[in-house]
């Protein structure tokens, strides 16, 4: 069973219409976007996102010209109610995982984190051996 | 105003024609047997000294050109050795490497010489106290102008650049009565001043501003006069030719150009062909009395014309008219010379861009910035900001220990700078002047 989830990246000036572009083109294939983020940094970004085919995404985008990288993420399963985020941190915490960037959703069943980390094996046992429900890429969809 | 040396400065134009005539005679015989550079682009040309019969055969001598030096670097072009030279400058070249400028004493001393005639034609001597808010260092701003104001007698407050606050202090403590610096800088400090609530007209005794180092306009200096009450002088050199070496004088109607030191042409750029007075060309200019860096018929890629009548002060030599412009793509950024070629053999050093880049050039408040726009390869693309932001790190880095000014980055998607078929538009510049 694999836990890792492939998270496409994409770099974009940080102007007025390149969201808009990008989720065109995605569009464009029929491509569904499950979760975004965008981290801002000074004059340019970086749009992250889940999405429902995430290799014709990458050749599509490559083919329009932008930079997109692939990135192993996880998903963390959440109570979506108060606490929720508490619980799943404290055990990320106690295990002394490290989160490089995250964002969470709301997904079809329950709230999703979406986690980097720098170790993604070693978080993905710490959080099962420590009662953490993960996501799998094929519930995704 | 009273001449430095009204001898030379106020002499008849046929005794000064006969007095350029006689240096450059030597100056190209010294050539022709001490310098292999010189010598073999004399034998290419067809020419040898004893061709030389009037003064206005220097059109037969070969040209001279920035690219030789950077070919000859450090020293190929140099003329006796090292133990005559006293002191070297640098300044940045077009493609990374550095022009190296030696000096023997006299060298040393012509250009102080120089510098004095010049201040003494905009009113200064020994009563006045000078800051020269040049760079002092291997720039030929500071230590050029430093020397100059020392030959005639005034009080010199080498405060260099930057701190500007402090540098108020000063004029205001010091009673400096003149100051040296880009025009840039002056407006700056005008500024500056006003917002400590300093009134450089009522609370100092600043009356004299030599600027240059970078183009600036007579919109500028009516702007800088009016702001702050100082008079202000164009004052024109390059590193080749020495350092700045000429002023307009109190007429601020052109600059002199001493004549027993250098010998100016304005030419039209594309065919060499000498033009004549009034007529806007390329400066060219020989240098009659170099010693350890001679520079004959020197292409300096600044456009000016001459004029050759006597000025209203009396001083007999031709004048230039302000720098309107450059035939080349050189940008002068707070006073460093910057060639876009510089920036695309810097940025080629780093495998993560592309080859394509663009620079900005614009003037907050009275400083100049500089923006250069890269773009990313995709493949050196990461999902981490935190690459992406030392990326751009490298890359002012890189373009600053290169170019030797500050550089703004910004990292841009592959494939989204405007392509260019033909001649590529590297560069905006934005400076109102």
């Amino acid at each position: 069973m694999s836990y890792t989830i492939k998270q496409i990246s994409i770099f974009a000036e940080n102007k007025p219409g390149r969201l808009a572009a990008i989720a065109d083109a995605l569009e464009e294939e029929k491509i569904n976007i499950y979760a975004f983020s965008i981290a801002e940094a000074s004059g340019f970004g970086v749009i992250r996102a889940l999405v429902s085919d995430p290799a014709k995404a990458h050749r599509k985008l490559t083919d329009l010209g932008y930079a997109v990288s692939f990135t192993d993420v996880i998903g963390v399963k959440m109570r979506d109610e108060p606490g929720g985020l508490k619980d799943i941190s404290r055990i990320m915490g106690e295990a002394n995982i490290n989160i490089e960037y995250a964002y969470a959703y709301s997904g079809k069943k329950e709230a999703v984190m979406v986690v980097r980390v720098d170790q993604v094996d070693d978080a993905i046992r710490a959080l099962q051996a420590h009662g953490g429900r993960l996501l799998e890429e094929k519930e995704l969809s | 105003m009273t001449c430095w040396d009204p001898r030379i400065e106020e002499m008849s134009k046929a005794d000064l024609q006969a007095l350029q005539y006689k240096y450059l005679k030597t100056s190209i015989y010294r050539l022709y047997s001490f310098s292999p550079f010189y010598h073999d682009r004399m034998k290419a040309a067809g020419v040898h000294p004893d061709d030389i019969r009037s003064l206005q055969d220097i059109v037969k001598l070969p040209f001279m050109y920035k690219k030789d030096l950077r070919d000859n670097y450090p020293d190929k072009m140099f003329v006796g050795g090292q133990d005559e030279l006293v002191r070297y400058h640098v300044s940045s070249g077009t493609t990374g490497k550095p022009t190296v400028v030696g000096y023997t004493q006299n060298d040393l001393n012509n250009w102080a010489l120089s510098v004095a005639r010049a201040l003494s034609s905009v009113g200064l001597g020994r009563k006045d106290i000078i800051q020269v808010s040049y760079g002092y260092g291997l720039f030929t701003g500071g230590l050029g102008l430093h020397y100059g104001a020392e030959r005639v007698g005034a009080t010199v407050v080498p405060a260099s650049v930057g701190n500007t606050e402090r540098q108020i202090e000063l004029i205001q403590d010091l009673k400096v009565t003149a100051i040296c610096c880009t025009p840039s800088y002056m407006l700056h400090l005008a500024e500056t001043s006003q917002k400590m609530g300093v009134d450089i007209n009522k609370d100092t005794r600043l009356r004299t501003a030599v600027l240059g180092a970078e183009p600036w306009s007579e919109k500028m200096r009516n702007r800088i006069q009016e702001i702050t009450g100082v008079k202000a002088y164009d004052i024109y050199g390059t590193s080749e030719l020495s350092g700045p070496l000429f002023t307009e004088c109190t007429e601020q109607n052109g600059i002199h150009i001493w004549g027993d030191l250098a010998y100016v042409e304005v030419l039209d750029p594309e065919t060499g062909e000498q033009l004549g007075p009034g007529e806007k060309g390329e400066l060219v200019v020989t240098m009659l009395q170099k010693e350890a860096l001679p520079m004959v018929r020197y292409r300096v890629g600044d456009i000016t014309s001459y004029d050759d009548s006597t000025c209203a002060c009396g001083r007999s030599h031709v004048r230039i008219s302000r720098i309107s412009g450059r035939v080349d793509d050189m940008l002068i950024i707070r006073g460093i010379n910057v060639f876009p070629s510089q920036v695309e053999h810097a940025l080629l050093e780093i495998p993560e861009l592309g080859e394509h880049f663009q620079i900005e050039v614009d003037r907050k408040g009275a400083l100049d910035s500089m923006l250069v726009r890269v773009e990313l390869k995709p493949t050196a693309f990461s999902d981490k900001i935190d690459d992406l932001m030392s990326l751009k790190y490298k890359v002012a880095h890189v373009l600053h220990n290169s170019l030797n000014v500050a550089a703004d980055v910004e990292l841009v998607g592959p494939g989204t700078l405007t392509r260019f078929e033909g001649k590529a538009k590297r560069v905006v510049d934005r400076r109102n002047i």
